[in-house]
């Protein structure tokens, strides 16, 4: 068998940036949770905030950790398989993803430290501006890389000589016409992220009777935020369907699963896109709701696939499944968070164990949202790696052997099984351990503990002790 | 901006980062690959504690040096990518599992013993790996136009395992050094002794490097017998701080022998630089070929310029903070 660079470049590009995806948009969002905890703690007084706090700030710890080993990596994956590409579009690309790891280093070294080591050492307000800084910097970061990733998706403001990006106009770049609807759905997707693991959490305590107090507390909160933020996402959502609409017909034209351009195209549920065939089997929709939602017309005109040659068209299955996983688990979200926050204004909400164990099972969900929307995103901008301007094909290292390429795809599987385990099983432990465990602090730098996230938690490995809670 | 040869600034940026990064992370590397060699566990308890305050401070140095790269000089990151693929997913994989290491290894209890395989392995590949790509960079990359064109393994020479093994001796040198700066009693002794063999190996190594390279490229013999007498300064400057380090090892001064290796590293650098100038992708292509657009290098200096202060600082900070010998039952149990 012949093994393709380029098919190997892909799964492990997929493989490695899909794992480092689902830290960051959890740390984006929990960030914002532990600045409001700690505002609240400043403006009340109330310990319940400040024990929240430092629960989460431990969870933070770790799963920051876990991001920046894995973004490592990220960094040296377009120079290893995509230096065709990278080379091109260097002049755009390098300052930009040189501010991203850099702001995430800055804030990493100035005010993570204080906010994870600090707590008892400096006053109130500076741990408070420490968090509020901490969550910017997670912003900040996801700007840069996200005016990246859109700029591939919809390139503005340079002009290519002889192959390579040249840079005319810096703000047209950073600003192309993806960049704001992509940050507001992502920002929104890490608030989704944060919250629906604290309320999950949260209710998987409230389930066992631990810490009632506190954990009414945080559900309480998190329903609030999340009855508010899912509706949203579904607005902010279709503001960017209708910007890629707008940019990159094809990739709707596979979201949607559409092969013949139609006036009044019906919303498909559920088919099987066959791309040899160039139809779908077993259709089921409803008419002409596609071209409501994009046209805002019931009879405007959505472009099939058939407009494109076949070589231009995108993976239409893989497109349209993601693209409804992420929908369906939007709805779902939304119809969870309403339904909490009924049964919170009538009170019933943390005596409903139905309720509850739902939210625990919630979890994983939102992380397969994410994951999928960025299949959407990535896979339906194929066959560009700049769309419109550079294939995929045309980005790959030429020196690059599918031997080569094998191995480190085996490599990172098997190096990311060993850190994703550990990773695990120490955050399973420190939420068995529960935000209730006796606050102790870590100790102070004289004592020589190093000023690093995953040293913030003093829970051991395999010290049976922490298995005993302190509220049963 | 014509005034200003913004390449020439970048070159000094990422030149002092790659700097800063070899010197820094080389001790903790160094203290990695003594690992196993220690008497016992409570000298790698407090090995590993020396280092662990400031080991991740360090690697922010190779990251500023790697993503500068791409924005200043794209086809460096270009070629040498592609060129080192196996080498460095072989880097990248040794510091995941050095850095996880420091993080669970005081955590653990019975796995204890996987944790420290995971530091004294990471920190192993990681140095040769370094080494390997400071040869590959002296042997120059097969280019055609401004893309790699050689094999998976050409990097893969006698002339780079030497190199990889003569980096690997440097780290445990520095790293050996560091601890005599850092402990006392048996674990500084033992310091001492190792500190002394390290040096014999180093300037071993030296020796060869110094003798193969100008034999193997005729450009770094043309550099050295050249008209530029004065750059036969170096290389004395390497034999003098070396009678330097020997002295302070033998007559146990304790602070001395870690800046006299710094100095060194100084040296052998600077000779580096002299044999390479002004290549940055040998054999073909000079700085000034793989610099990016000028806009695209003033747009990051305004933002490195800015941040450089503060990482200087930080870290100027946490050594203060951590300044003094580290002692059996502090840090982190
Ligand atoms: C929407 C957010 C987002 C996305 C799409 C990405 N990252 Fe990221 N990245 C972050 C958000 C983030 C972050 C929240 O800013 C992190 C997590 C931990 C950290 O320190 O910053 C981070 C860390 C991080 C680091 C380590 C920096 C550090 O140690 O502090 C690197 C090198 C990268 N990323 C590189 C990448 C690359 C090359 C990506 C492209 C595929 C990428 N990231 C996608
Ligand atoms: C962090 C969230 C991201 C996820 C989960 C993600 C996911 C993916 C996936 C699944 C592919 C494979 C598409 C295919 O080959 O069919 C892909 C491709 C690609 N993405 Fe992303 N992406 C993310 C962010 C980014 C960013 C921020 C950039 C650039 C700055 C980027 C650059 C690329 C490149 C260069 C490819 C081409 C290689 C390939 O097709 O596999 N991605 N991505
Ligand atoms: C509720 C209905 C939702 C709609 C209508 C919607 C719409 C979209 C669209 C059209 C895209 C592709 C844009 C493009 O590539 O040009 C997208 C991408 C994405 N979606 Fe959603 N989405 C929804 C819910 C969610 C949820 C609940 C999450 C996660 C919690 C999520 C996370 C993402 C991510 C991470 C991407 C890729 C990054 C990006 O392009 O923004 N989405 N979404």
């Amino acid at each position: 068998m012949e093994l393709d660079p380029l098919l190997l470049s892909r799964i492990q590009f997929a493989f490695v940036v899909s794992f480092h995806a689902i830290f960051p948009v959890f740390t984006i969002g929990l960030a914002s949770y532990i600045a409001t905890l700690e505002a609240l703690f400043y403006k009340t007084d109330n310990p319940v905030y400040e024990q929240l706090s430092r629960f989460w700030t431990k969870v933070f710890a770790v799963v920051f950790g876990m991001g920046v080993v894995s973004g490592i990596v990220m960094a040296f994956q377009f120079g290893t398989n995509w230096s065709n590409f990278s080379y091109a579009s260097a002049n755009f690309l390098g300052p930009i993803l040189s501010y991203e790891v850099v702001t995430a280093f800055f804030l990493e070294a100035t005010f993570l430290g204080v906010l994870l080591f600090g707590r008892n050492k400096v006053p109130k307000g500076l741990h408070l501006f420490a968090a509020c800084m901490v969550a910017l910097g997670t912003f900040i970061s996801s700007f840069w890389i996200l005016s990246a990733n859109s700029w591939m998706q919809t390139p503005a403001g340079v002009e290519v000589r002889d192959g390579l990006v040249y840079v005319t106009s810096w703000s047209e770049a950073i600003f192309n016409p993806s960049l704001w609807p992509r940050f507001f759905h992502m920002a929104l997707a890490s608030f989704l992220t944060a919250g629906f693991v604290v309320a999950g959490v949260s209710a998987w305590y409230l389930l066992r009777n631990r810490a009632p107090e506190l954990n009414r507390k945080a559900l309480g909160m998190t329903v609030m935020l999340l009855a508010v933020i899912a509706p949203a996402q579904l607005v902010v959502g279709d503001i960017h369907g209708l910007n890629t609409f707008e940019h990159q017909p094809a990739k709707v034209a596979a979201m949607e699963g559409v092969w013949e351009t139609t006036e009044g195209a019906p919303l498909l549920l559920f088919a099987l896109p066959s791309a040899t065939n160039e139809r779908n089997y077993l259709e089921i929709g409803i008419p002409k709701m596609a071209s409501l939602i994009l046209t805002h017309q019931l009879d405007g005109e959505v472009p099939g696939l058939k407009e494109w040659a076949p070589e231009d068209r995108p993976p239409v299955a893989t497109v349209f499944w993601s693209f409804r996983i992420m929908v369906a688990i939007g709805l779902l979200m939304i119809g969870v968070a309403l339904t909490a926050l009924y049964l919170r204004l009538r009170g019933r909400l943390y005596d409903s164990p139905r309720l509850l164990r739902v939210f625990t099972w919630m979890i994983p969900l939102p992380f397969v949202a994410v994951i999928a929307g960025w299949f959407v995103t990535e896979v339906g901008r194929q066959p560009y790696l700049i769309y419109g301007t550079m294939r995929l094909a045309d980005g790959l290292t030429p020196s690059l052997t599918g031997g080569m390429a094998l191995f480190t795809l085996l490599g990172f599987i098997l190096v990311y099984a060993v850190v994703f385990a550990a990773g695990l099983y120490y955050l399973v432990r420190l939420i068995q351990a529960g935000p209730e465990a006796p606050a102790h602090e870590p100790d102070d730098a004289h004592q020589g503990r190093p000023k690093r996230p995953l040293s913030a938690v003093d829970t051991s490995l395999d010290d049976e002790q922490n298995l005993q809670p302190a509220g049963r | 901006m014509e005034l200003i040869d913004l390449t020439l600034i970048w070159i000094g940026i990422i030149g002092i980062g790659i700097f800063m990064y070899v010197l820094m992370d080389g001790f903790d590397l160094g203290v990695g690959i003594l690992f196993p060699f220690a008497r016992n566990d409570e000298h790698r308890d407090m090995m590993m504690n020396s280092v662990a305050p400031v080991w991740d401070g360090n690697e922010t140095w190779l990251i500023l040096g790697g993503a500068g790269l791409l924005a200043a000089f794209p086809l460096v990151y270009a070629v040498f990518l592609p060129a080192l693929y196996i080498g460095v997913f072989l880097l990248l994989a040794g510091l995941i599992f050095r850095g996880i290491a420091f993080e669970f290894r005081f955590k653990a209890k019975t796995s204890r013993y996987l944790w420290n395989w995971s530091f004294f392995i990471g920190s192993l590949v990681a140095s040769f790996a370094q080494g390997a790509v400071v040869g590959a960079y002296i042997q120059g990359f097969e280019t055609e136009g401004f893309t790699y064109v050689g094999g998976p393994l050409d990097w893969l020479t006698p002339f780079t395992v030497m190199t990889g093994l003569a980096l690997v001796c440097g780290y445990t040198l520095l790293g050996s050094t560091w601890l005599i700066l850092k402990t006392e009693g048996d674990l500084q002794d033992w310091a001492y002794g190792v500190a002394g063999k390290a040096l014999i190996a180093v300037l071993a190594f030296f020796v060869i490097i110094s003798i193969w390279t100008p034999l193997t490229e005729a450009r770094v013999m043309d550099r050295w017998l050249g008209n530029i007498q004065w750059l036969w300064i170096f290389p004395v400057a390497t034999l003098g701080a070396s009678a330097w380090l020997w002295r302070a090892i033998r007559y146990r001064k304790e602070g001395v022998p870690f800046i006299a290796t710094m100095t060194l590293f100084i040296t052998f650098y600077v000779g580096l630089l002299i044999s390479m100038w002004p290549l940055a992708v040998p054999p073909d292509h000079t700085f000034w070929d793989a610099s990016s657009a000028p806009e695209t290098q003033l747009f990051l200096l305004i933002g490195v310029l800015f941040l450089i202060p503060v990482i200087l600082g930080y870290t100027a900070w946490t050594y203060w903070v951590f300044r003094g010998k580290v002692r059996p039952d502090a840090g982190y149990h």
